[in-house]
């Protein structure tokens, strides 16, 4: 009955062409559309303009795309923690859960373009505002999933803890914990996606340098290749954060691509 | 010598009457059976043994120290996450042995319980048949002075079924663990059982006690006509509950 852990890397690779030809066509499709109509290249730039402006820019781009990375992992690192420490003690406190939760559910209905301005208006233009707001950001997203996830243990596993005499304390480390990491990983993905946006968003409104700041100089001097070449970037960091944590839920939860192949 | 008896023990949630001055007794070594329709509150009872429920009224005493029963529950409950070796330590890391202690308690079980080659395994990639021993085994190393069967092959198609009892009757007869064994299968208790209860319906009362004289090995072999006896007498007992007899 031996069901061997399948290995996954030349799947996976076969699996990835359609994607890469989907985006490929598609840029190919704007080069030949922006070199038959003639169209400005204040309106539209080709993508390969905006790929030379990458790499006549690079110094530029490269001395802005440092701190919004700083940002969104400063920020993301804050609301891990925050969202990790505030599960456990919601998980062990009910009453609070009750208490807090409405709390954060409002915290989300914040309009980012209101918050941003008040939070840059407290907090300067240094790197604070920008690490609140990717924090405030994301970490809904993380909290709830840890949260759902908790609850989701299976109740049998439960009974079984209780039946061997665990404390509560290790039926979370024991079971708790890991039936909620699914869940986490889910939060996760969600959540690294607005990590970059929400950095850039918060330079935007105001700060000394990053991506935003790139975004809003080309703007106002009606250059939109930079504005895509920053937006590339910025979707570069994305992806590569999303793939970090694809590669990070691989190794965390190898039992499930067991389960997935049976 | 009792190893555990329940005087008197009813348990009602809300307004509703689930257990009705229950009864009964295990002696050491011995193996006796709860059997009832379904819903009747067998798994009730087992709450009630393993704390998860707290006693309301009636008495349980077991000899020996507070914590005496080991639970294996009616699905496995095998942690998925978990690889088979980690599952099977789970009880004694509970009780604080640490993890290379408690693997070497687990470590010479393993070969009975047909589980050798398979501990570096999750459980998603055992067989139904294979989970259960290892759910099984999980049980029996906690070192428990009493066993509690949740309907422990009711999960099962009915060829591993069968395997998994005669299995069982063997580890059993070598083992000799006192089990009480929950279950609504009137064949699986004659076969196992030293002594059987029967509970009536909701509000479970103990309608009928039977002991099974029947020398071991029962299993891997035609049912002796006392068997048969057994079965029918129970089959009938059973059925009236239901309102379903002919």
């Amino acid at each position: 009955m031996q069901r061997p852990v399948p290995r996954q890397t030349g799947e996976g690779l076969v699996r990835g062409i359609p994607a890469v030809l989907s985006v490929v066509s598609a840029f190919v499709i704007w080069e030949i559309y922006v070199r038959v109509s003639g169209i400005s290249p204040l309106m539209l730039p080709a993508p390969s303009r905006v790929l030379e402006q990458m790499v006549q820019n690079r110094v530029l781009l490269w001395d802005n795309t440092v701190p919004t990375l700083k940002a969104t992992f400063a920020g993301f690192a804050m609301s891990l923690t925050v969202a990790f420490g505030l599960s456990i003690i919601l998980d062990f406190m009910p009453r609070v859960r009750r208490a807090l939760f409405p709390i954060f559910v409002v915290s989300q209905t914040l309009p980012l373009v209101a918050i941003a301005p008040l939070v840059v208006l407290w907090f300067g233009f240094d790197l604070t505002p920008k690490v609140l707001l990717v924090a405030l950001v994301t970490f809904f997203p993380m909290l709830v999933a840890l949260v759902d996830g908790y609850a989701s243990t299976d109740p049998e596993i439960e009974d079984l803890m209780r039946s061997m005499g665990a404390t509560r304390g290790q039926t979370f480390r024991a079971a708790r914990f890991p039936s909620a990491m699914p869940y986490f990983f889910a939060g996760l993905r969600i959540s690294i996606t607005y990590a970059v946006v929400a950095a850039i968003f918060a330079e935007y409104v105001g700060a000394r340098a990053g991506l935003g700041i790139v975004i809003l100089n080309a703007k106002n001097s009606f250059r939109p290749d930079i504005v895509l070449a920053a937006v590339v970037i910025s979707s570069l960091l994305t992806l590569v954060l999303f793939a970090a944590t694809a590669l990070l839920q691989r190794t965390v939860l190898r039992w499930r691509d067991v389960e997935g192949h049976r | 010598m009792t190893a555990l008896s329940l005087n008197d023990v009813s348990v009602t949630f809300g307004d509703i009457p689930v257990l009705d001055r229950i009864n009964l007794h295990v002696e050491q070594g011995e193996f006796v059976s709860i059997l009832g329709p379904s819903g009747a509150g067998k798994s009730t009872i087992f709450r009630l043994l393993t704390g998860t429920l707290p006693l309301q009224t009636g008495t349980i005493s077991c000899a020996g120290r507070e914590n005496s029963f080991a639970f294996m529950p009616q699905r496995d409950a095998l942690m998925p996450w978990r690889r088979i070796i980690d599952n099977l330590t789970l009880g004694l890391e509970v009780q604080g042995i640490p993890r290379k202690d408690a693997r070497a308690q687990v470590g010479p079980l393993l070969g009975e319980f047909g589980l050798a080659d398979f501990t570096t395994h999750y459980p998603a990639q055992l067989s139904g048949g294979m989970r259960q021993r290892a759910a099984l085994l999980r049980t029996i190393v906690q070192g428990r002075s009493i066993q509690l069967l949740d309907e422990p092959f009711g999960a099962l198609d009915a060829l591993t079924r069968t395997q998994m009892q005669t299995w069982f009757e063997d580890r059993w007869r070598a083992a000799r663990w006192t089990t009480l064994l929950v279950t609504h299968d009137v064949r699986e208790a004659v076969a196992l059982s030293d002594r059987i209860y029967v509970l009536s319906r909701r509000p479970a009362r103990v309608i009928a006690e039977i002991n099974v004289p029947i020398p071991r090995p029962r299993l891997g072999r035609p049912p002796s006509a006392q068997a048969y006896e057994i079965e029918a007498y129970l089959l009938e007992t059973l059925l009236q509950q239901t309102g379903e007899t002919s």
